[in-house]
């Protein structure tokens, strides 16, 4: 018996990406279908949107602030120290912020939607779903897709913000630069395809997580090993998919923007 | 909105209407090996067979092939009249509405109460507990002699207490078919006696069709022996002289083939080596 077949390796994957991309559709088909489960879409959206919201402040104050402090030598050398304020809108706006917050929610809540849907899985909990008529697809899947698009695109924005707060406190306190000038440049750098852009992004990586998290979650087996395995690979995926989805769009976007 | 289910004190025919409610046809599944191999079998309405044998010859398997959960390779499974085999997933969730299962580790959502776990598929009609739901879940709970904890988490419950919760969740909606899979597993004899009463009287009074899997004998042969007493509210032995059809058989799985088929009387009569063995 050969060790490792590679002929089995590539049908797992190609299963893989079936399975994902079966269960990414259906959770987007079922928002058209009855039953809709409104409750579950509140509490999800309550663990996501309120739930992220500490880490998400915190991760988009601190990258302004060090990309305000980062950027500032190299613009003193140019004497472009004023441009600060446009820097880091525009790095927190397309890029930053969405991403960021992206990382920080799948940190968050990808694991978590995996280990939650993981541990009704191996516990049979989801076929018992399935045993009493109810689709845990419409139940489980659906309402922690929506709950997540829409509350990346509000957290992307809140990041957004207290990403250029950050940079207006180390620009105004350690680079001795005016409020004024710094909130002008940030808000006239700013044109419709950057902020298209910074809200486009949030949308897509909210469905990547939560499709991910969910995907791994009920694919879960191998008990409480694998409900961790899951966990772990859930992480792993949606961090990664997020981050090669950033560019593929970022360059789509950039070419019907003309950049 | 649609309508619930009857509840589950409703008034019962005291004949089981004939005719089959599930059918198994040269049913074959395989995963690394083969499973189940030209499985053939009838239940017939308010018949009880229990499924014996080794572990790993696929008497869970038959439970998820009934419910649709898993396909299989080939053959022809037909419950309620509805060829399984050939439905969509999304057309099963109506066919299962139809059918109660108890799982073998209970299955029971822990994040909810035994009310919301015992309640589920009547929340899912009415979209919250309404107090006719309410009363319904403290009768279905009152059947399985748990009234006390609905309230309660499953967490708190011993292993018998989330069975006998399982059970209750099964019986709510009143199914056509009950699959029980080894609703004693893991469980003390005086525990796993209230268990299998529990599921003698689900058998006599309502005449549920069912099928039963277990690895204990003794349940097996209990289920056979007895029957529930209404006047005395309680499992007696069938040996008061009267005859009585219990509607119950015997089903013996080994490497994937039914080896034998019939009722008790039949299964200690025969000479099988292996079945013998079994027995022993």
């Amino acid at each position: 018996m050969p060790f490792f077949s590679l002929t089995d390796l590539a049908k797992e994957n190609v299963q893989a990406v079936q399975d994902y991309s079966l269960l990414a559709g259906r959770s987007l088909t079922n928002i058209f279908q009855r039953p809709r489960y409104y409750a579950d879409t509140l509490l999800q959206a309550d663990s996501v949107g309120v739930g992220s919201l500490p880490i998400v402040i915190l991760t988009g104050f601190f990258t302004g602030a060090v990309l305000a402090l980062q950027t500032s030598s190299t613009l003193q050398q140019f004497g472009s120290l004023s441009l600060t304020g446009k820097l880091v809108s525009l790095s927190m706006v397309r890029e930053l912020g969405p991403v960021l917050t992206g990382l920080m929610v799948a940190g968050r809540n990808a694991t978590g939607m995996a280990s939650e849907l993981g541990s009704m899985k191996v516990s049979e909990q989801i076929d018992a779903m399935r045993a009493m008529g109810v689709d845990p697809t419409k139940k489980l899947v659906t309402p922690r897709v929506v709950a997540s698009v829409v509350m990346m695109f509000f957290l992307s924005i809140i990041s957004d913000l207290v990403g250029l707060a950050g940079g207006f406190v180390i620009s105004y306190f350690l680079l001795g630069l005016d409020a004024n000038q710094y909130w002008t440049t940030a808000y006239q750098a700013l044109r419709f395809g950057d902020v298209f852009m910074g809200l486009c992004k949030p949308v897509m990586f909210g469905f990547i997580i939560a499709s991910i998290g969910c995907y791994y979650g009920m694919s879960a087996k191998g008990g409480t090993q694998g409900v961790g395995r899951a966990t772990k690979q859930s992480m792993v995926a949606a961090s990664v998919l997020l981050i090669v989805s950033d560019f593929f769009m970022t360059r789509l976007l950039m070419g019907f923007f003309q950049y | 909105m649609s309508t619930l289910a009857p509840p589950v004190e409703q008034p019962q025919p005291s004949a089981p209407p004939p005719g089959e409610c599930v059918c198994f046809k040269n049913v074959e599944i395989a995963f690394d090996n083969p499973v189940l191999e030209g499985i053939s079998f009838q239940l017939l309405r308010g018949e009880t067979k229990i499924l014996l044998g080794a572990a790993g010859t696929g008497k869970t398997l038959i439970l998820k092939l009934v419910l649709g959960l898993i396909k299989p390779d080939a053959g022809q499974i037909t419950v309620l009249g509805e060829e399984v085999t050939q439905m969509r997933e999304q057309d099963l969730f109506e066919l299962r509405r139809n059918i109660g299962m108890v799982f073998q580790e209970s299955a029971l959502f822990d994040s909810m109460t035994v009310e919301e776990n015992v309640a589920y598929r009547l929340i899912e009609e009415t979209g919250r507990i309404t107090d006719e739901i309410h009363s319904r879940v403290l009768e279905a709970l009152r059947f399985v002699e748990l009234e006390h904890t609905v309230n309660l988490f499953p967490a708190e419950l011993s292993g018998g207490m989330r069975r006998r919760v399982a059970i209750a969740r099964a019986i709510i909606t009143h199914p056509e078919i009950l699959l029980y899979d080894s609703p004693t597993g893991g469980l003390d004899p005086v525990t796993s006696n209230t268990i299998i009463e529990l599921v003698v009287k689900q058998r006599d009074v309502y005449q549920t069709s069912s099928l039963l899997v277990t690895h204990r004998l003794q349940d097996a042969f209990t289920m056979a022996s007895h029957y529930f007493d209404r006047q005395q509210n309680k499992m007696v032995p069938a040996t008061d002289g009267n005859v009585r059809d219990l509607h119950t058989k015997f089903l013996i799985l080994r490497d994937g083939k039914i080896i034998f088929e019939g009722t008790a009387a039949e299964l200690l009569r025969c000479t099988d080596p292996y079945i013998r063995e079994y027995l022993s």
